[in-house]
C-alpha cells in the first residue's frame, strides 16, 4: 500500500518537475543560510561563514541527484532526458541523422521483404488444419509426378498416410453463361478436402464417394478469390450449372478464403474432381499407368508415430512391388517426401531464399558496422564533453545510457521508416502475377510477424552500432582529456573499425560484381541463340477440347486457323505446335525412345529421353529453326504416310553418332511405331535457359492423335498489337467461343527468365544499397580523417607540404582500405558468380565488361566519397588554423 | 556502499520521526540541528543527505510539509508528524529496540556461555 502510493506521488511528481526542484533550491538556500547565521554568531567572518555552511552540507549535486532519484520515477525520467538530449543532438547534425537513417532503413526494409517472402513462402504452412503433419510423396529425385493408377496403388497399399490424395492441374474454358474465359483450378481426387481437412465457406464439397468412375462427378468448387471477383460474392452461385470446355458442371460449393490450394505459391480459380479430367483433357489418364504427368503431387497427414523416414521406406517398398507387377510401365525411384507446399521446389526455393537472406544480413551488418564507426567518431569528437561530464560526477553508466539511446532512437527511426518502405513493397509484390495466364500468386501479407522483425532487428542493430564507442568511454580519462584538448591519436595500428570497413567494401564488391554478372546474363539471354527465333514471332495459345471439338474435328480445326493466320496482312509464316512450343512454361515433355532393334521395351532399356514436339509442317519455318540436313516435313506426311521425324543435332548425335548418319535411320516408340528420321534441325533450348544440351525429337502432328491444345507460332514483323488484333478478329471469325490467349515469344519467354530476372533484381538492389553504404562509411571515415589531423595537415602545409602529399597523408588509408576491399570482393564476387551460372544463362564472371564496370563502379564510388571530405583537406588555411588553437 | 546508505536512511528516517515526535514542526535546518546535537557526527559532514530522506518520508505519508515562517521570519517548510508517521514510528521504535536487544544479546554472549 505504501509502496503504491509512493509510486503514485512519484509518477505525479514527475510530471511537476519544475515546481519540485524550485522548492528543494529554496529549501537548501534557506538551510545554508540558517548555518551561515549561525556560524556568524560564532564568530566566523561572512565569507568563512558561508563557506563552512556549504561544506557542512555536503555536495550540492550529488544530494540532487538523490533527491530526484527519491522523488520521481529516475528511469523514466532520465529516459526522457537522454530522449530529449539525442534529439536535440540529432537535430544539430541532420546530415549525420539523415545519412543514418537511411542507411537502416534500406537495411532494414531489405531483411523486412526478404523476410516477408520467406515467411510466405516457407515458414508459414499451408493453411490447412495440421500442416506440420502433411507431406506430399516425390517419385525419383525431384518431382510429384506420376500415373493415377500408380497412386490409387500408393494409396491403398501404403501404411503410412492416413489417406492419400491428389491433385494437377487443369487449365479450361469457364464458360457462366455469356463470355468463356480461361480458368486455372485443381483436378483433385474426391478425397482432397477430407484429407486437408477443410470445411466449405458455402455449400458442400465433393467426396470420395461422389466418384463413380470416368466422368461421374461433375462439380466444381470455387475459390473464395474467383466467387468474389466472378460472381461478386453470390450466394446463390451455389447449385448453378457452368460449362467447363463446353462440358456442364454445377457449383457445388465455395473454398474458405484463406485456402487457396495445396500450392503455397499458386492461387487456383476452382477444384474439380480429377475423374472428370478427360472433360477437361480431352484424352483419360486414369488408366494410363504410363503416363507419369497425370498427377501433379500427392498429399496427405502422416500416421500418428510415423516418421518421415519409416513413411519414405514404406514408399519404396511399394514402388517395389509395382515394378515387379508393371515392368514396362514403371521404373522403381527412389521416393522422398517434401513438405506440402512447395513440393519439388522446396530446394531451390529454400537455398535461394536463404541466399537472399543472408545477402540482406550481411547488408544490415555492414550498415551496423557503418554507423557504429560514424557513432565512434562521434563519440570521439564529444570526448571533451564526455570528459567534463564525467568530472561533473556523471556516472559512465549514465553516459553510456546517453549513447545507447541516441543509437537506438536512430535504429527505430530507421526500422520504421525501412518497415514502411517494406510493407508498400510487399502490397505491391502481392498483386503481381508474374505469369499471364498461370495461376502463380504468392499473397504477402506484412503482419505482426514482419513488423516483430523489423523491429527487433532495429533494437538489434541499435544496440550493436550503440556498444561500439562504449570501450572509448569507458577509456576515457577526463583529467587527460580535459588538460590536453581533443588530440586526435593518429593510430599506427589497423583498428578494428578499419577492418570492418575493408570487409564491407569487400561486401559491397561481391554485390556489385555478382548484379553485373547478371545484368549481363540477362541482357546477353534476350538476344541468345535458343535454336530458334523469339523475336518478331506471336504465340497463340487455344485449346480446342474448350470449345468441344473432338477427334477429326480437331485437325480440320486446326488447318483452318493456319490458313486463316496466313491471310493476315504481312504473316509471312504459319507453324503449329501441340500443347506448347520449347521454353514455354509448361513445355517440354519427354518421350521414351528404344533403339529400332530392342524388342523388349522396359524402362532399363530406354535408349534416349529426348524432348518430344509434335509440330506441323511449316512450324520450322515460323519457329526459325535452321535445317542443318535432309528435309522437314510435309503436309504429305500424314496418317497414310509412314511415321517420319525430325532430330536435333544431340539426338542424332548420341543415337546414331553424326547428323548424316542419322537420316534415314529408324527407332522405336514406346508401343512400337518404328519411324524414321528424315532431317536433323540445329540444337536449341527446350526447357530453360540454363539446360545443358538436351536431344529432342520432332514428330509430325498430322500422324499423330490429334491434340486438341495447340499453339500457332505466327511470324510477323508487323507491331504486336496490331497483329494480335488481327488475330484475334480472325480467330473469332472462327469460332466465337473458342479463348485464344495470344501473346510474344519474348514475353513468354519472361517465365523461364523469372529466375534469373529474380535474380537479377534482388542482386541488383542489393548491389546498390551495398554501394550506398559503401559510400557513406568511405565518407565517414575520410570526413572522420581529415577533421582529426586537420592541425597535422595545417602544419605540414605550412611547411611546404604541396596538394599531392596533403591528400595522401589525408585520404590514403581510405583509398588503400578501398583498393584491397575492391579487389578481395571482386576475387570472391568472380567465385560467387560461378554459383550465379545456375541461375542467370550464359552469366560468365570472365566477362572483360564486367570486370571493367564493376573496376568502374568503385573507383566512382570513392571518388564520390571522399571528394568533399578532400576539397576540406584542401581548402586548408593553415594560418587560420594555427591561430585557432 | 549501497547497503551503508540504506542502514544510514533507515536510521535516519527513525531520527526524523522521533525528532519531530518530540518537538513538533520543525524545518530542514532545524531537524539537522536536532539530529546533529544528539547523534554527534552522523550529520556532520553531510547535511544535505537529510533532505532525500525527508522527501522519501513525505511521499510514505509519515511526514507533511507547509510553508511557514522561521524565528527570524524567513520562509521556510516546516514539515510534522502525520498520525500515519505517529503510527510508524511506534512500529519502527518497537522494531529497533527489538533488533537492538536482539543484536546486544549476542554481543554479549561469551564462548563459555555456548558450550
Amino acid at each position: 500500500m505504501r509502496s503504491l502510493r509512493r509510486f503514485l506521488t512519484r509518477l505525479f511528481n514527475s510530471a511537476t518537475r519544475r515546481a519540485q526542484e524550485e522548492r528543494l533550491r529554496e529549501e537548501i538556500e534557506e538551510h545554508i543560510a540558517l548555518q551561515t547565521e549561525e556560524n556568524l554568531c560564532g564568530g566566523l567572518s561572512s565569507v568563512e561563514a558561508r563557506r563552512q555552511a556549504m561544506l557542512k552540507f555536503g555536495g550540492v549535486e550529488a544530494m540532487k541527484q538523490d533527491y530526484r532519484a527519491e522523488r520521481g520515477l529516475q528511469l523514466i525520467e532520465s529516459l526522457l532526458q537522454d530522449l530529449r538530449l539525442a534529439l536535440r543532438l540529432l537535430r544539430k547534425s541532420p546530415g549525420f541523422t539523415a545519412v543514418a537513417v537511411v542507411t537502416l532503413a534500406m537495411a532494414i526494409g531489405a531483411n523486412a521483404v526478404v523476410f516477408g517472402v520467406m515467411d510466405a513462402l516457407i515458414l508459414r504452412p499451408l493453411n490447412a488444419p495440421q500442416a506440420d503433419s502433411l507431406y506430399g510423396t516425390e517419385y525419383g529425385v525431384d518431382t510429384g509426378f506420376q500415373s493415377y493408377p500408380n497412386y490409387v496403388d500408393l494409396r491403398d497399399r501404403n501404411r503410412s498416410f492416413d489417406d492419400l490424395a491428389a491433385f494437377t492441374f487443369a487449365f479450361v474454358g469457364l464458360d457462366t453463361g455469356d463470355n468463356p474465359s480461361r480458368a486455372a483450378g485443381f483436378a483433385t481426387t474426391g478425397n482432397y478436402f477430407d484429407v486437408l481437412g477443410i470445411q466449405p465457406y458455402l455449400g458442400r464439397f465433393f467426396h470420395s464417394s461422389d466418384e463413380h468412375g470416368r466422368n461421374s462427378a461433375p462439380y466444381l468448387v470455387l475459390s473464395y478469390a474467383y466467387w468474389h471477383s466472378h460472381f461478386q460474392d453470390d450466394r446463390g452461385a451455389v447449385g448453378r450449372v457452368v460449362r467447363l470446355n463446353k462440358h456442364p458442371f454445377t457449383i457445388i460449393g465455395v473454398a474458405p478464403p484463406e485456402f487457396r490450394g495445396t500450392l503455397s505459391f499458386v492461387s487456383v480459380d476452382f477444384f474439380m474432381p480429377i475423374v472428370n479430367q478427360e472433360q477437361v483433357n480431352g484424352e483419360n489418364l486414369l488408366d494410363d499407368r504410363g503416363n507419369t504427368h497425370a498427377v501433379f503431387e500427392t498429399v496427405g497427414h502422416l500416421k500418428l508415430g510415423v516418421t518421415p523416414a519409416q513413411a519414405v521406406a514404406d514408399l519404396n517398398a511399394v514402388g517395389a512391388y509395382l515394378e515387379k507387377t508393371y515392368p514396362k510401365e514403371f521404373a522403381q525411384k527412389s521416393s522422398s517426401l517434401a513438405r506440402a507446399g512447395l513440393t519439388s521446389f522446396g530446394r531451390a526455393v529454400r537455398a535461394f531464399m536463404a541466399g537472399l537472406m543472408l545477402l540482406a544480413g550481411l547488408i544490415l551488418l555492414a550498415a551496423c558496422t557503418n554507423l557504429g564507426s560514424l557513432f565512434a567518431a562521434r563519440a570521439a569528437d564529444r570526448s571533451r564533453e564526455v570528459a567534463l561530464r564525467l568530472a561533473l560526477g556523471a556516472s559512465r553508466t549514465r553516459i553510456l545510457r546517453q549513447l545507447l539511446t541516441e543509437a537506438v532512437l536512430i535504429s527505430l527511426a530507421g526500422g520504421t521508416v525501412g518497415l514502411m518502405g517494406s510493407i508498400v513493397l510487399l502490397r505491391q509484390m502481392s498483386m503481381w502475377q508474374p505469369f499471364p495466364g498461370a495461376p502463380i500468386h504468392v499473397p504477402l501479407n506484412p503482419d505482426a510477424r514482419i513488423y516483430g522483425v523489423a523491429l527487433v532487428l532495429a533494437l538489434v542493430s541499435g544496440f550493436l552500432f550503440g556498444i561500439v564507442p562504449v570501450r572509448q568511454v569507458l577509456r576515457t580519462d577526463p583529467y587527460q582529456i580535459v588538460k590536453a584538448g581533443s588530440t586526435g591519436r593518429v593510430g599506427r595500428q589497423i583498428t578494428l573499425r578499419e577492418l570492418l570497413l575493408g570487409v564491407q567494401i569487400a561486401i559491397c564488391a561481391v554485390l556489385v560484381t555478382s548484379s553485373t554478372v547478371a545484368v549481363r546474363g540477362l541482357a546477353r539471354s534476350l538476344h541468345g541463340n535458343y535454336g530458334f527465333e523469339t523475336r518478331n514471332a506471336m504465340l497463340t495459345f487455344t485449346n480446342l477440347a474448350m470449345a468441344g471439338y473432338t477427334g477429326d474435328e480437331v485437325l480440320a480445326m486446326q488447318k483452318r486457323m493456319i490458313d486463316a493466320m496466313e491471310t493476315i496482312p504481312g504473316v509471312e509464316r504459319v507453324g503449329l505446335v501441340n500443347q506448347y512450343p520449347p521454353l514455354i512454361y509448361a513445355a517440354g515433355s519427354r518421350v521414351n525412345i528404344f533403339k529400332e532393334e530392342t524388342r523388349d521395351r522396359r524402362p532399363s532399356n530406354i535408349a534416349s529421353m529426348p524432348y518430344r514436339f509434335d509440330v506441323s509442317p511449316e512450324y520450322f519455318d515460323a519457329a526459325g529453326t535452321g535445317l542443318l540436313s535432309g528435309r522437314t516435313f510435309s503436309w504429305h506426311d500424314d496418317k497414310s504416310a509412314p511415321a517420319v521425324a525430325v532430330a536435333n543435332r544431340e539426338f542424332a548425335g548420341t543415337l546414331f553418332g553424326s547428323v548424316p548418319d542419322a537420316i534415314g535411320r529408324y527407332f522405336a516408340l514406346q508401343d512400337g511405331t518404328r519411324v524414321q528420321i528424315v532431317g536433323v534441325v540445329e540444337d536449341g533450348k527446350y526447357l530453360s535457359l540454363t539446360e545443358d544440351q538436351q536431344p529432342a525429337i520432332f514428330l509430325a502432328s498430322l500422324q499423330l492423335p490429334s491434340s486438341q491444345s495447340s499453339c500457332l507460332v505466327v511470324r510477323s514483323h508487323r507491331d504486336p498489337q496490331q497483329l494480335t488484333a488481327a488475330i484475334r478478329s480472325k480467330m473469332r471469325e472462327l469460332d466465337a467461343g473458342l479463348p485464344v490467349d495470344i501473346s510474344t515469344w519474348n514475353t513468354m519467354l519472361d517465365v523461364v527468365l523469372f529466375p534469373s530476372r529474380v535474380a537479377t533484381v534482388s542482386l541488383g538492389v542489393l548491389g546498390a544499397m551495398g554501394a550506398m553504404l559503401s559510400i557513406t562509411s568511405i565518407f565517414g571515415m575520410a570526413a572522420y580523417s581529415v577533421s582529426k589531423r586537420l592541425k597535422e595537415l595545417g602544419i605540414r602545409m605550412a611547411l611546404g607540404a604541396q596538394r599531392k602529399e596533403v591528400l595522401q597523408a589525408a585520404l590514403g588509408r581510405a583509398f588503400k582500405l578501398l583498393a584491397f576491399g575492391s579487389g578481395a570482393g571482386l576475387l570472391l564476387g568472380i567465385l560467387a558468380s560461378r554459383v550465379l551460372a545456375f541461375i542467370v544463362y550464359s552469366a560468365s564472371p570472365r566477362d572483360p565488361l564486367v570486370l571493367a564496370a564493376v573496376v568502374l563502379a568503385m573507383l566512382l564510388l570513392g571518388l564520390l566519397a571522399t571528394w568533399i571530405p578532400a576539397r576540406r583537406a584542401l581548402s586548408i588555411d593553415p594560418m587560420m588554423l594555427l591561430r585557432e588553437e | 556502499m549501497k547497503q551503508k546508505t540504506d542502514v544510514l536512511q533507515g536510521t535516519l528516517a527513525l531520527m526524523v520521526l522521533k525528532t519531530l515526535a518530540v518537538l513538533g514542526p520543525l524545518h530542514g535546518y532545524g531537524i539537522a540541528r536536532r539530529i546533529e546535537q544528539i547523534s554527534g557526527d552522523l550529520l556532520a559532514v553531510n547535511q544535505g543527505t537529510l533532505y532525500p530522506v525527508l522527501l522519501k518520508l513525505e511521499q510514505e505519508g509519515a511526514i507533511a510539509s507547509d510553508w511557514g515562517a522561521s524565528e527570524n521570519n524567513r520562509r521556510a517548510r516546516f514539515y510534522r508528524l502525520t498520525r500515519e508517521g505517529r503510527k510508524q514510528l511506534q512500529i519502527e521504535t518497537q522494531g529497533w529496540e527489538q533488533t537492538a536487544a536482539i543484536i546486544g544479546r549476542f554481543f554479549a554472549v561469551k564462548a563459555e556461555d555456548l558450550s
